[in-house]
């Protein structure tokens, strides 16, 4: 048995089909992830997202801490209260221990990272944290509902105090502020607009049902992946891990390399990978005929005798057909082949972009 | 809890066989084959016409988790196909034992079924996986 999160019973009394993920016993559909995954992108869907890790970081060095542990620079949220961050957090050796935002609250900062890389990060940022004034604390007392979607905004609105709708109303994209013992963030994992709404664990199942009668409709993680493949966006373990460069998985944007006097870890690596051009590149892959890319398919490229490999591979239910990510050799063209069941299959390569706000990109 | 057909054979694959009035052999995936897919996005049957053989692959299943061979119980000509799993694969999920079936043989020898398990073998079988 793993991990429950507080709405485990919930999902279960909803007909959950409840499977192991990282360790967490986690809803991967109820019923069908297809159906589930249209509600997202055409009005609304919630996801139990209390399995990620919650951290505070705070002390008087909180900023020049996160300036040294991350790729990104925290300083460009200084003046924007509750303003996110993307980064990944990389080794010495430039590879990336894993993704993940932080919030900057003034003179502390909420950072979330991913579940099943918990101990390892854990374990990497307090010992970082050593030569800094910093404490740490982790937040499992706190559930995570994600309400996504183009009308989760306004019907979670609709459900919670007035107080806390009124901050939802003023929230930018991309910002988190805390809301009594809530912390409601505008971001997601989906390329719709919506929440993530952290809450103490004993009120999560009473949010959940609330959202439910009010028309939002529970989704899966198995919804979450096909939602977030087509967002075009990274799943760690999948796109990245600990020996892949964050310049081999697009997230070359995440990496602050002004102002130059600011030292992170991994950046002389990071340096003189860019000095040298780096080798691989992460793009989307499209095959409009039948069949699914599925991860770990190798990738060939014309006059190229090193192979890609796709890092996830799906049926993208907004479109109809099959798209993936793929890490492959630069050179690669408009099209490439990939191995399927036996086959080399020719496919499109396009951006790694597909879906965003219900509309296709390619 | 799966559902399983008192009245049809099965392969330890999760393909069940019902030989209908005119001796002909029905294949399909099971309720519980459907369930572990997950959404069927894409169904490849044989042609009509064609032969398939015990043991050999005779068809994929796609769904949105991964990649599956069919076999058939019985070897034989393909007499039909079910053209709606084109259209509409998720009817192998809402209709594994029915309207969700893949293709229709005519068996060289029937007697083949009687190496095939019956319910009550299949049910120890996925509740041994279980």
């Amino acid at each position: 048995m793993g991990n429950k999160t507080a709405l485990y019973a919930t999902h279960q009394a909803m007909g959950g089909k409840l499977v192991d993920f990282g360790g967490w016993d986690m809803p991967l559909h109820y019923g069908s992830q297809i159906e589930e995954h249209h509600k997202v992108r055409q009005t609304a869907g919630m996801f139990d997202v209390s399995h990620m890790t919650v951290v505070d970081v705070t002390g008087s060095q909180a900023k020049a801490y996160l300036q040294y542990l991350l790729a990104n620079d925290v300083a460009k949220l200084d003046g924007n209260l509750g303003k996110a961050l993307y980064s990944g957090m990389l080794n010495h050796e430039g590879g990336v221990i894993d993704d993940l935002i932080v919030y900057n609250l003034g003179d502390w900062y909420r950072v979330v990272v991913n579940c099943s890389t918990r101990e390892k990060d854990l374990a990497w940022m307090n010992k970082i944290a050593a030569d800094f004034t910093v404490t740490l604390t982790e937040r499992p007392e706190l559930a995570m509902i994600a309400v996504q979607g183009p009308n989760a905004i306004r019907i979670a609105s609709s459900v919670v105090t007035a107080e806390r709708a009124a901050i939802i109303a003023d929230l930018k994209v991309f910002q988190g502020l805390p809301a009594g013992d809530w912390f409601i963030g505008r971001t997601g994992y989906t390329g719709e607009d919506g929440l993530e709404i952290m809450l103490p664990n004993e009120q999560a199942p009473a949010f959940w049902q609330a959202l439910a009668d009010a028309g939002i409709a529970p989704c899966g993680l198995g919804a979450r992946d096909t939602l977030r493949l087509e967002a075009g966006m990274n799943l760690y373990g999948h796109e990245m891990d600990e020996t892949v460069s964050p310049l081999a998985a697009n997230m070359g944007w995440t990496i602050a390399w002004q102002p130059l006097e600011r030292n992170f870890i991994g950046r002389p690596v990071l340096e003189a990978q860019k000095a040298a051009g780096n080798s691989h590149k992460l793009v989307g892959l499209v095959l409009r005929e039948r069949g699914v890319l599925r991860a770990e398919q190798v990738v060939s490229i014309e006059g190229c005798e090193e192979k890609g490999v796709i890092t996830s591979g799906t049926f993208s239910p907004s479109l109809g057909y099959s798209i993936a990510l793929a890490r492959v050799p630069r050179s690669i063209g408009s099209h490439c082949q990939v191995e399927m069941r036996g086959k080399q299959v020719t496919v499109e390569v396009v951006a790694p972009n597909f879906v965003r706000h219900g509309k296709a990109l390619i | 809890m799966s559902d399983i057909r008192k009245e049809l054979k099965y392969l330890s694959s999760h393909e069940w066989a019902r030989v209908e009035e005119d001796g002909t052999v029905t294949i399909g995936i099971t309720d519980h084959a459907q369930d572990a897919l997950g959404d069927v996005v894409y169904v490849e049957t044989p042609e009509v016409g064609s032969r398939v053989a015990i043991g050999e692959e005779a068809g994929v299943v796609e769904s949105v988790k991964a990649a599956s061979d069919i076999y058939s119980l019985v070897s034989g000509e393909v007499v039909a196909v079910n053209e709606t799993l084109q259209d509409a694969p998720e009817t192998v999920n809402s209709s594994p034992y029915d309207d969700g079936w893949f293709f229709r043989v005519k068996p060289d020898d029937l007697a083949e079924l009687d190496e095939a398990m019956d319910a009550a073998e299949y049910r120890e079988l996925i509740e041994s996986e279980d």
